[in-house]
């Protein structure tokens, strides 16, 4: 009887004791959930991905971008664009962009293609300032942009200070 | 300073065969947001334009900004046209040019 009231006492202590560091750790787990849902995204990324859809409504279609969940190195993500195309004369692929949303220059790349190019891939290695989406956008032959965004999460931030 | 380029193609390739054909050239990319131990801005420096022709055609281009990494690589994909030469240019922010060539062997 005795020995079951210190259990109860023990286990009340216990339930203060972590209801308390809960409650400390709370601001912490809203802030990780926030991030999760709503990753910033620069002005300048705003500004040159209107300028490159020039009014446009990309689709988020036909197009595979191969990148880290996780980069350890920010001055070195690899990156590979695959945009499923016949590449013929009649339709082709004709430019690939990556373009940053938290980057200091919101566009990284582009790269010119033709129907000589058969298969519309391009490898190529990337620097992330932070964690953030990496968006890249495929002009068609026929005007038509596809769109693809990708969370990359970064260890460590290249792009210098 | 733009050193050491590299190109690096199939041993050997038949007409109307698609290739992969990579490209890498040594170049710090200095992004212009750096600062010396002096505290003064180190100015941009980079490869701004890479093309490359296939007998004497253009086949491929890419405009680099900061955002690609030192010693910029590249791969793409090509179907082969024919016999020819791969030329490569690397452009750097003070209009100098790179260039290298490189046969592809047919079978």
């Amino acid at each position: 009887m005795r020995d079951q009231a210190r259990i109860t006492q023990f286990d009340r202590r216990q339930f203060l004791l972590s209801a308390t560091a809960a409650a400390g750790l709370l601001p912490l787990i809203t802030k990780a959930a926030h991030g999760e849902t709503a990753l910033e995204r620069s002005r300048q990324f705003e500004e040159t991905f209107a300028k490159l859809t020039h009014g446009v409504t990309p689709v988020s279609e036909k197009i595979t971008v191969d990148l880290p969940e996780l980069a350890d190195n920010g001055n070195f993500v690899p990156i590979t664009m695959t945009v499923a195309s016949p590449m013929t004369d009649a339709d082709y692929v004709k430019t690939i962009h990556i373009v940053s949303t938290a980057n200091p220059v919101a566009l990284v790349a582009t790269f010119y293609l033709s129907p000589v190019n058969a298969v519309a891939r391009v490898q190529s290695r990337m620097r992330l300032a932070k964690t953030q989406d990496v968006i890249v956008l495929a002009e068609l032959s026929s005007g038509e942009m596809l769109l693809s965004t990708t969370k990359v999460g970064v260890t460590i931030g290249g792009c210098g200070d | 300073m733009a050193a050491n380029p590299r190109i690096k193609l199939p041993e050997s390739a038949k007409i109307g065969e698609i290739i992969e054909v990579k490209s890498l050239i040594t170049h710090i990319m200095e992004t212009g947001n750096r600062h010396d131990k002096y505290g003064k801005l180190i100015p941009r420096d980079i490869i701004n334009l890479f093309v490359a022709k296939y007998a004497g055609q253009e086949v491929f281009r890419a405009e680099f900004g900061t955002g690609i990494s030192a010693n910029p690589f590249v791969a793409f994909q090509m179907r082969v046209p024919g016999p020819g030469t791969f030329e490569f240019s690397w452009t750097d922010d003070h209009g100098v040019t790179t260039v290298a060539t490189a046969p592809l062997a047919l079978t």
